[in-house]
């Protein structure tokens, strides 16, 4: 029996009705947002024309960070919810007795996650950069308008999404309770961060070049965490708790 | 008997189906009682093919723990297969493994005409269903939406009609926008049963279907296999409910670790089990002991109660009026005399209890 879309498409529904009906998925996807526009909104409003170009690279790349956390944490929180979850709830025995594949249910709710946090974030940074052409000194505006930053954010939310959610579900096909499962996906979430973060304050010098180097490792390495994390969807320990 | 897995679509569930006395049946006509592991006793034919499952040799080992051992049997199409055991006893492990969600350790296993290997696994589960002890539905979902989200995974042909259908079947349908938080424990078994029953399996396993339902909504559980059975569904069914078992089952098979019977409930009553004769007295006899032992066909005797004597006969027909001449002879007062029907319940305590003393020893 070959791959089937149309069951990868069944997860992604179910996948995105349960979110919709989960309240602490609801309060999660509705208050990081919130957080995280208006927290980097606030570090660069409050410039004062007399900053030091050190101090705006600094206040900068704190606001750009920001921007990143989103596709960081709450994909990371969204899978790690999501093999473990399920066994809690007893529903991954049900749909495993299905002719589905692994690699459709993981594909199924990665893109669960993966689809809905990459609107949101950058329906976040667009408001964001809005919000800076329309209100913040010129200065500023002409700093987080650079090139390297508009690429570095648009390249990199998807490819920090992507390891977050692979390294969520790993952790989840793994754990026996969920929030210890979410603070460990969190957690494991944040290396690709402080790469790009040591770019956004300038302490790794952002370049063209090294923006696409690092991006182009990045997806190989989703890739490559895809490939584990199915090699890791173990049925039998998930169902019996015993290595197979 | 059906001999061939029939469709489900047209299931409808009747409330006048006779539950008791039904002939026991199977593809291939009656069977005797195999006891496990005796002199002449052999658990299956496995000269058949053709079985809905044919198990050979089946070990699961967790580690140094032992689900089950050696375990063999086959279930013919269209046969209600009862799977008895006392917690722990390997049911569910051997549900799953049949149903390609955890690997033997040895043995080998044909299921729904499939050979039991990791590569058939969706082949496998896509013609059979299992329906787990608890039912576990998404909660957040309405009925509708939890089965559409299985009707695609098994990539099923007009979803909605066999939706609507299998939701009929289990007298569901005016429930089918409600989410499934909102059903009682009842509802949500009737709820797991309809998805169980959506891709029309070929073998459909039920785990501890009942399991903490009510009496009423056990009832209307035991009536679905009753209707599904008619419609010539192939059911295997683990419980430990023996009476469960004795109403539903064509045939039973007991497990504890090994598989220690297979059998028609009734035969086993009768083969395995020594008959009793109840006779009642008005008053306590003087001399039991002189009045039963002096009888041919009476192997022994016990007082139960005061005026109740329970005597071991082999032929309970035949004995019942040699004992009430002789009791009458004596001149006293009989109440009554009758046989003393005994229960699967007993061939299961007097199984587990000879396992107890093996495991003592």
């Amino acid at each position: 029996m070959s791959f089937s879309w149309v069951r990868v498409g069944a997860i992604f529904q179910k996948e995105l009705r349960d979110y919709r009906r989960n309240r602490f998925m609801v309060l999660t996807m509705g208050l990081l947002p919130l957080i995280f526009i208006a927290a980097p909104i606030l570090q660069l409003f409050t410039i004062k024309a007399s900053i030091t170009s050190a101090k705006l690279d600094s206040r900068i790349g704190i606001s750009l960070l920001y921007m990143l956390m989103l596709p960081t944490i709450i994909p990371s929180v969204l899978s790690a919810y999501s093999v473990v979850g399920e066994r809690e709830q007893g529903t991954l025995e049900p749909v495993l007795t299905t002719p589905i594949h692994r690699e459709e249910l993981l594909i199924g709710k990665a893109l669960a996650a993966f689809l809905p946090v990459l609107a949101v974030a950058y329906v976040i940074f667009g408001i964001f950069l809005g919000a800076v052409a329309a209100f913040a000194h010129p200065a500023v505006t002409s700093a987080v308008f650079e090139r390297d930053h508009l690429l570095i954010q648009l390249l990199f939310t998807p490819l920090v999404a992507g390891w977050s959610i692979w390294v969520g579900i790993a952790i989840s096909t793994r754990m026996s309770d969920v929030r210890a499962a979410q603070q460990l996906s969190v957690l494991a979430s944040l290396p690709p961060v402080a790469i790009v973060a040591l770019m956004n304050f300038n302490v790794i010098a952002p370049s063209l070049a090294l923006a696409l180097g690092l991006a182009a490792a990045l997806l190989l390495i989703d890739g490559l965490a895809w490939r584990v994390v199915a090699a890791m969807f173990d049925r039998e320990r998930l169902i019996t708790g015993i290595r197979s | 008997m059906v001999s061939t897995p029939a469709s489900l679509t047209d299931v409808e569930v009747s409330s006048s189906i006779n539950l008791v006395g039904r002939a026991p049946s199977g593809p291939d006509g009656p069977r005797t009682v195999e006891r496990v592991g005796e002199p002449g006793g052999s658990c299956t034919d496995m000269s058949r093919s053709d079985g809905a499952i044919i198990v050979e040799h089946l070990t699961k080992r967790f580690g140094d723990r032992v689900a089950f051992d050696d375990v063999s049997f086959d279930v013919g199409y269209g046969e209600v297969f009862g799977f008895l055991g006392p917690n722990g006893a390997g049911k569910t492990t051997m549900v799953r493994t049949l149903g390609t969600l955890i690997a033997p350790t040895s043995g080998a296993a044909t299921v729904a005409g499939i050979e039991l290997r990791p590569e058939n696994g969706p082949a496998i589960r896509s013609r059979i269903s299992i329906m787990p002890e608890f039912p576990g539905l998404y909660l957040r979902l309405t009925v509708a939406e939890n089965l559409e989200l299985f009707a695609r995974l098994y990539r099923l042909s007009d979803p909605q009609y066999r939706i609507e259908r299998v939701l009929r079947a289990v007298n569901l349908i005016d429930r089918t926008n409600d989410l499934c938080r909102s059903l009682s424990k009842g509802l949500r078994q009737r709820a797991a049963l309809a998805r169980a029953l959506l891709s029309d399996p070929a073998v459909l396993f039920l785990d501890e279907p009942t399991s903490g339902l009510d009496p009423v909504a056990t009832r209307e559980v035991h009536e679905l296999i009753t209707a599904l059975e008619d419609r010539g569904v192939t059911i295997f069914l683990t419980t430990h409910r023996l009476e469960e078992a004795e109403r539903l089952c064509h045939r039973v098979a007991i497990l504890s670790t090994t598989l220690r019977l297979v059998g028609r409930p009734l035969e086993l009553r009768q083969q395995l089990l020594t008959r009793n004769l109840d006779v009642r007295t008005r008053t306590d006899l003087d001399d039991p002991g002189k009045m039963f032992g002096g009888l041919v066909d009476v192997e022994g005797w016990e007082q139960v109660l005061p005026g109740l004597y329970r005597l071991t006969v082999v032929d309970p027909d035949a004995t019942a009026p040699v004992v009430a001449r002789t009791l009458v002879g004596a001149g006293v007062d009989i109440l009554s005399i009758a046989e003393s029907r005994r229960s699967l319940e007993d061939v299961y305590l007097e199984l587990i209890d000879e396992d107890v003393e093996v495991k003592r020893r």
